[in-house]
């Protein structure tokens, strides 16, 4: 057990992950000796070498459309994508082969890769490093898109994704890269990619975040049941698509309330499947319209203004309030 | 340096002239190149005559390009990865993928998509140049593994100008892998022209600036071709790095059955390429080195004819995969939500199913009142 931040867990899995299977290779942009611009490969050059820890010229579409030959001949590639907001030269790839290789060859190939791609905003960085795009990729049938919120399930999720037969989208929240420790297991463990957690249980509302929001949404939980003497759920999601219907409608039915707070803009935000979801299969149980709370609908504005495009702990607030007293 | 199309020719021909058999390529081979090229015109033929009767969707012909299919097909180890584009079932039949499989799939079957597991070949690209990188990718795996094999991506001329070309390019240079990138240059992408995608000379020259070799071939040449391509493949898996060919070819139908290519390219023009058939082109020769005759000709048509008629009657008798595989194969282990959409499917076809048959009764009733 050591105390890690939530990148260093990432570099711990990876470093997990390449020692136990010899088929895992890094590629990326600046991953080899620079350790990554996060330094979430910090080393591993180093311990594995240049054919395992790959800076490749700088082109995504490049990144990604290798990977799908490497996966497909026997490799299990972890392409690193610098930011979100650049992963769009790749998206092709993305969407027309590495999600659907599997069911374009009915299963002759697969392509079992994970993309690590930092997300979310407010790390005061310049445009389009600041993108919560993670509904592109939900969207999308064939990928598994997976966001933790902690040092602990970062590595866990990790891990569990090197393991999965599927193509998976990592999404790190960067805000929270170095925002806090946790205690990490030494060695190898899972987080069942699929299963979102409930992180705190409670009676009157159902809150559901993850990444960046998640610790945001705990604190503003914890200052509204003060204040109003209620008691409020709060689920990780952990993994986006496909994601945990069953925890959700389960705490939902119990609780008769929802919130979805996510840093991506609301207009088919995933919080919208969401509350669609819960209103088809909770409505008897439901004492309230679903709530949103998301970044308003306008690009990622430059970082001055960023924090209010983003849920704020007031909009938070006024959102679980909204359901409690509808 | 690049040769403009006319010397190609000319050079091939000499090179090919009825005295000059080649010393490389054994008897047996080159009648089985054009046994193959027959094979593939055949099968090629009858998938736009099945369209036209609605018997096959919408299909993209590859008439006038048999060299290059052949001779790449020819040249390649069963190692090798192939990594075609829609316009290449002669290529990807010929490594090894059964012919009526491939009319499955353009007949819309998904059970058509299903490529043997001793072949290497990988599902027709149907996004432009999309394909590069994956080769690239394959053919970096086998180094990296060390293992002897080579990847080579097909690709046409519009595909140059995508940037998914310079994307595998540099990466192939950069990493020196084992591939070979095969473009069918047959001067059009749907109706623009060549002149439209580049203001190079050649397309060949542009692995100059990836740091690797560009050859030009006559791609109506199927020995020339296989030359190129099978120099390209030895290269490449004694670490010579990647090759760029590019065969100058036409294709002499349409982009897919779907357009009129009357509406952008001349008569003229296309009877000049048709001059260039790479199907007599090659009988010429073998007639002239004693390796053909009018009895081999009958009897290479009938073979042919009969071995596409027989995948046309396997694909027609095929059974009708059931609708519910849609759901396979989305990911490995089916989800909740998938299992729940193919209950729905198959709810919904049972309900179907009953209404037809008491529409059938009510049917019957109504007939027996009069």
């Amino acid at each position: 057990m050591s105390r890690l931040t939530l990148v260093q867990a990432v570099q711990d899995a990876l470093r997990e992950a390449m020692r136990k299977d010899e088929r895992i290779i890094l590629l990326g942009e600046d991953i080899g000796k620079n350790g990554g611009v996060f330094r979430a490969t910090d080393g591993l050059f180093e311990e594995f070498g240049e054919h395992r820890v790959i800076d490749t010229p700088l082109a995504e579409s490049g990144i990604i459309g290798a990977s799908v030959g490497l996966a497909v001949n026997g490799l299990r590639p972890i392409p690193e994508i610098q930011f979100m907001g650049f992963i769009y030269p790749a998206f092709e790839q993305m969407i027309s082969h590495v999600a659907r290789i599997r069911m374009r060859s009915q299963g002759r190939y697969s392509v079992p890769m994970v993309v690590r791609v930092p997300f979310g905003g407010r790390i005061r960085a310049p445009e389009l490093h600041s993108e919560s795009t993670e509904t592109f990729f939900a969207h999308t049938p064939g990928l598994t898109v997976v966001a933790p919120s902690s040092p602990y399930d970062a590595k866990g999720l990790l891990l569990a994704a090197t393991e999965s037969e599927d193509p998976v989208v990592f999404l790190e929240p960067m805000r929270i890269y170095r925002a806090f420790r946790e205690e990490v297991p030494e060695g190898w463990y899972t987080v069942p990619l699929g299963k979102a957690a409930v992180v705190k249980e409670g009676a009157d509302v159902t809150v559901i975040a993850w990444g960046t929001m998640l610790r945001e949404t705990l604190d503003v939980v914890s200052r509204v049941e003060a204040a109003q003497g209620v008691s409020i759920e709060v689920i990780d999601l952990r993994t986006l698509s496909p994601w945990d219907e069953d925890t959700v409608f389960e705490s939902v039915v119990k609780t008769g309330r929802a919130v979805v707070v996510h840093e991506a803009v609301g207009q088919l935000g995933l919080g919208a499947e969401i509350a669609a979801r819960i209103s088809e299969e909770c409505i008897l149980q439901l004492e309230a319209p679903v709530a949103r709370v998301s970044s308003f609908d306008v690009p990622t504005p430059l970082f001055a203004v960023e924090d209010l495009h983003a849920p704020t702990p007031e909009r938070i607030t006024a959102g679980i309030e909204k359901v409690l007293t509808f | 340096m690049a040769r403009p199309v006319e010397q190609v020719k000319r050079a091939s021909n000499q090179l090919h002239a009825a005295e000059n058999k080649p010393g490389d390529i054994s008897d047996a081979a080159l009648v089985e190149m054009y046994r193959q090229m027959v094979m593939v015109r055949q099968f090629d033929r009858r998938c736009v005559a099945l369209q036209r009767a609605g018997r096959m969707g919408t299909y993209p012909p590859c008439e006038g390009q048999e060299a290059c299919q052949v001779g790449v097909a020819n040249a390649l180890r069963p190692q090798d990865f192939l990594f075609p584009t829609y316009r290449d079932s002669g290529a990807v039949m010929l490594h090894g993928v059964p012919m009526e499989r491939l009319m499955l799939y353009w007949n819309g079957r998904p059970e058509g998509a299903v490529i043997p597991d001793d072949v290497n070949v990988f599902p027709m690209a149907v996004p432009i140049a999309t394909q590069l990188p994956h080769a690239m990718g394959a053919a970096w795996a086998a180094k990296l593994r060390g293992v002897d094999q080579v990847a080579l991506g097909l690709f046409g001329d519009g595909a140059s100008s995508e940037g998914d070309f310079h994307v595998a390019m540099n990466f192939a240079g950069v990493f020196h892998v084992p591939a070979v990138f095969f473009c069918q240059n047959n001067q059009y992408a749907i109706s623009v022209p060549l002149s439209r995608q580049t203001a190079s000379e050649t397309i060949a020259q542009k692995a100059q600036a990836y740091g690797f070799e560009g050859v030009r071939v006559d791609g109506c040449d199927v020995i020339a071709v296989y030359r190129a391509v099978k120099a390209a493949v030895e290269k490449a898996a004694q670490g010579g790095g990647p090759t760029l060919i590019e065969a100058l070819t036409y294709r002499y139908g349409a982009h897919t059955t779907s357009d009129d290519p009357t509406k952008y390219r001349t008569a003229e023009e296309t009877d000049t390429w048709r001059k260039r058939d790479p199907i007599p082109r090659l009988q010429e020769q073998l007639r002239a080195w004693g390796l053909w005759d009018d009895e081999q000709e009958n009897a290479c048509l009938t073979e042919a004819d009969a071995l596409v008629s027989s995948a046309i009657a396997a694909m027609e008798a095929a059974p009708t995969p059931p609708p519910e595989k849609m759901f396979d194969h989305i990911y490995k282990e089916p989800t909740a939500k998938l299992q729940r959409q193919r209950d729905e499917l198959l709810a919904m076809l049972e309900r179907r199913k009953q209404a037809e048959l008491e529409q059938g009764a009510a049917a019957r009733t109504e007939g027996g009142k009069q």
